[in-house]
């Protein structure tokens, strides 16, 4: 791999970790920008966590075993590569890469153990999935040099983010001594580097919006480096300021636009005319008041001062071609 | 090809007496605490006496209901003549603490609620959150106060975690990784490890790698103490499954038209069923209509381009162009709703439309209750 350093805003970061609340399309970005920071013929893995194999289906492929294997070709010749972490996997990898106790692990996942400690003990399992990931970002080939360019991980919501990468708090009441602890402080090393950055998608709505602004303050509280903030599915305006900003008062002429319909041959008559522009008049006034709504919650995620990247949204719905798309706008930001 | 599903009518479920639970789930960002909101406020304006259980709900939507702390307590939101509108959010650690509490001595209750093993687990958000709303559910069932409740499910990684919360439970207490930890105090003592043949040798050795001694030596304490409580533990888990089965019970499914929401919807639709849970239908939230159907994308769309290219009538072209982009979104969704229905066409369906602002406050939830209760059904057709 020639990785040569681009002037990007995460220039120098390594763990790209992807959050956001429900439904704000968290796959997707991660996705996309796992394509956008392969191109131009950079290595890089995509890795998911939650065991819904969105991966998977956003790429239009079988569900994924717990492999590396490279999954999509990004712009200008790079390598998207993808894993689904496994819990269960990652334990046994675990014990085989510190302890070549591979048959060991076989027997205690018969047990149960790794059942029992999802139940008991949730922060366990959260070691073990971002073990396997910071492990990917550290691992060095026979040349010396990472393997990854850069990993991208599709992580928990924002509800959960901040558990889920405090790893060293989460398990010290558990294991105050001895090799979780360890690993623990490993992993936690890598999370709280320089080469980590926790990216947040959002739509321009108050509640997710509001989630990102918590999220935010949770993790800088917890002394994690906060990426950037990706606006995703916006819908762009193609009407002029002073047409929304009178629109938003529930001003907006009618008569003009049956004027349009009728020199464009939608109407059928004066009558038809005033009656789908008066229709499309009630659009403009909603669209426009949306708008407006758009607009404040731009301005309050301003207050984060992180930077922020603005998707558009994808008409006919997310699928490859969409994926493209977006990675070539994340580049066009800066931010890969 | 439009299919007709049967309409979900809300005010037949909330006006049967009969009707004592609702349980709404879906995905996350699907507006299932909204709508559970709303469907309570508007069960409170017909006359019922009903509560709220919501798991972790956004601020403002709280708010919205007078709530302002996680205390377990149901307040008084609203009373609407004969009706109440209760509401309260879940002390998962609290609910937890309670069960520990009704069922060990004091002693071993100390003992387990010091623990970090039980500390970790009561207040970790996977699994434990979705157990104790059940466990919740079913002493506000129990209690008998209030005649309906409608029950928000938790953000699940999967929205089916809280189904399988109770089998979990008892697959975890009967899991040979408990009796193994379990084994000293029931061999008076001795370690445990020592009982058992060669390959539990092996599994004690990288135990003991994995966790450390400590840990070990902490685990094996909390699940002996522990072990006075499980009887009591599986049989309440028992019950509340079978009480969402009872046919009292109805089960609302959320979902936003978007294919994810709508594949965890048709999943949770035949889960249900699996499980012979009562299903009463499906809620698509955030539906974009619009008000000139009548107008198609492409007709909209190549109308724009006519009059840019004559260089005519800007504002027409930029509005046309806008409702081409709604009429678009509106199809992509209704394409979404159309997968569901072509695998579920017996599945009661209401659609309700995306709103411009969150919910705030009560006006807000009265106006959801009145669009879930309109049972507007696919007003929108598409020629594109």
């Amino acid at each position: 791999m020639t990785a040569t350093a681009r002037d990007t805003d995460w220039d120098g970061v390594r763990l790209h970790v992807v959050t956001g609340k429900g439904g704000t399309g968290k796959t997707t970005v991660a996705a996309s920008l796992a394509l956008a920071l392969a191109s131009g013929g950079r290595k890089v893995l995509l890795v998911e966590v939650e065991g819904r194999q969105g991966i998977a289906q956003i790429f239009d492929l079988p569900p994924l075993p717990y492999e590396e294997r490279r999954i999509a070709v990004a712009p200008g010749g790079g390598d998207v590569h993808a894993l689904a972490i496994d819990p269960e996997e990652a334990m046994l990898d675990y014990l085989e890469m510190f302890y070549g106790m591979r048959r060991a692990g076989r027997a205690l996942t018969k047990m149960g153990i790794v059942d029992f400690a999802t139940t008991v003990a949730p922060g366990f399992r959260d070691v073990l999935v971002t073990g396997k990931t910071t492990e990917a970002v550290r691992r060095r080939g026979k040349n010396g040099r990472r393997v990854y360019d850069a990993v991208v991980l599709d992580a928990p919501p924002t509800g959960r983010i901040g558990r889920f990468l405090n790893v060293t708090e989460e398990v010290a009441d558990l294991a105050r001594v001895g090799p979780i602890k360890n690993h623990s402080e490993l992993v936690s090393g890598v999370v709280k580097s320089a080469e980590t950055a926790v990216h947040f998608v959002t739509l321009l709505e108050e509640m997710p919006v509001q989630e990102t602004l918590d999220g935010i303050a949770e993790l800088r509280s917890a002394g994690l480096a906060v990426g950037g903030i990706f606006i995703n599915m916006v819908r762009e305006s193609q009407l002029p300021e002073a047409v929304l900003d009178s629109a938003v008062k529930g001003r907006f002429d009618a008569a003009e636009i049956a004027l349009g319909l009728k020199a464009a041959g939608l109407a059928d008559g004066a009558s038809d005319a005033t009656a789908v522009a008066e229709a499309l008049a009630a659009e403009v006034v909603e669209h426009a008041r949306r708008t407006e709504l758009e607009k404040t919650e731009r301005a309050t995620l301003r207050k984060a001062t992180v930077p922020c990247y603005e998707l558009p949204l994808l008409a006919d719905g997310v699928d490859l071609a969409g994926l493209y798309e977006l990675a070539e706008t994340i580049c066009a930001e800066g931010a890969a | 090809m439009t299919r007709t599903p049967p309409v979900l009518d809300v005010d037949a479920i909330l006006d049967d007496r009969g009707t004592r639970i609702v349980v709404c789930c879906g995905s996350g960002g699907v507006g299932k605490t909204t709508t559970a909101a709303a469907l309570g406020l508007r069960a409170a304006e017909r006359g019922r006496r009903s509560v709220v259980l919501t798991v972790d709900p956004a601020r403002r939507l709280a708010q919205s209901m007078g709530l302002t702390e996680l205390d377990n307590t149901p307040r008084l939101v609203h009373t609407a003549g004969e009706g109440q509108l209760f509401a309260m959010m879940l002390d998962m650690k609290r609910t937890f603490d309670e069960i520990i509490e009704a069922h060990a001595d004091p002693e071993r209750a100390r003992q387990i609620l010091t623990n970090p093993f039980y500390q970790s687990l009561s207040s970790s958000f996977a699994g434990t959150q979705e157990y104790m709303a059940m466990e919740k559910l079913g002493q506000l069932r129990r209690s008998d106060e209030w005649d309906l409740i409608i029950v928000d499910t938790p953000p699940s990684r999967s929205a089916l975690d809280f189904l399988d919360a109770p089998e979990r439970l008892g697959r975890f207490l009967d899991g040979r990784f408990i009796r193994l930890l379990m084994a000293p105090a029931k061999a008076g003592g001795r370690s445990a490890f020592k009982l058992f043949n060669a390959g539990f040798g092996l599994v004690a050795g990288a135990m003991t790698k994995l966790l450390g001694a400590q840990v070990i030596k902490d685990l094996q304490t909390f699940v002996s103490a522990l072990d006075a409580v499980f009887g009591g533990f599986r049989q309440r888990a028992e019950m509340t499954y079978k009480l969402l089965q009872a046919p009292g019970t109805a089960f609302v499914v959320v979902a936003s038209p978007e294919r994810d929401a709508m594949r965890e919807a048709s999943y949770f639709v035949e889960r249900l069923a699996e499980e012979r849970m009562p299903l009463a239908g499906l809620v698509i939230n955030r539906v974009h209509e619009s008000p000139a159907v009548a107008l198609s994308a492409t007709r909209s769309a190549a109308a724009a381009e006519e009059l840019e290219s004559r260089g005519e009538h800007e504002l027409t072209a930029a509005v046309l162009r806008l409702h081409a982009g709604r009429m678009q979104l509106a199809a992509r969704e209704h394409r979404e709703r159309e997968h569901f229905l072509s695998a579920h066409p017996t599945v009661p369906v209401v659609q309700v439309a995306a709103m411009s602002e969150d919910v705030h406050d009560l006006t807000g939830l009265h106006e959801i209750g009145r669009l879930l209760a309109a049972g507007t059904e696919a007003t929108v057709r598409h020629s594109a």
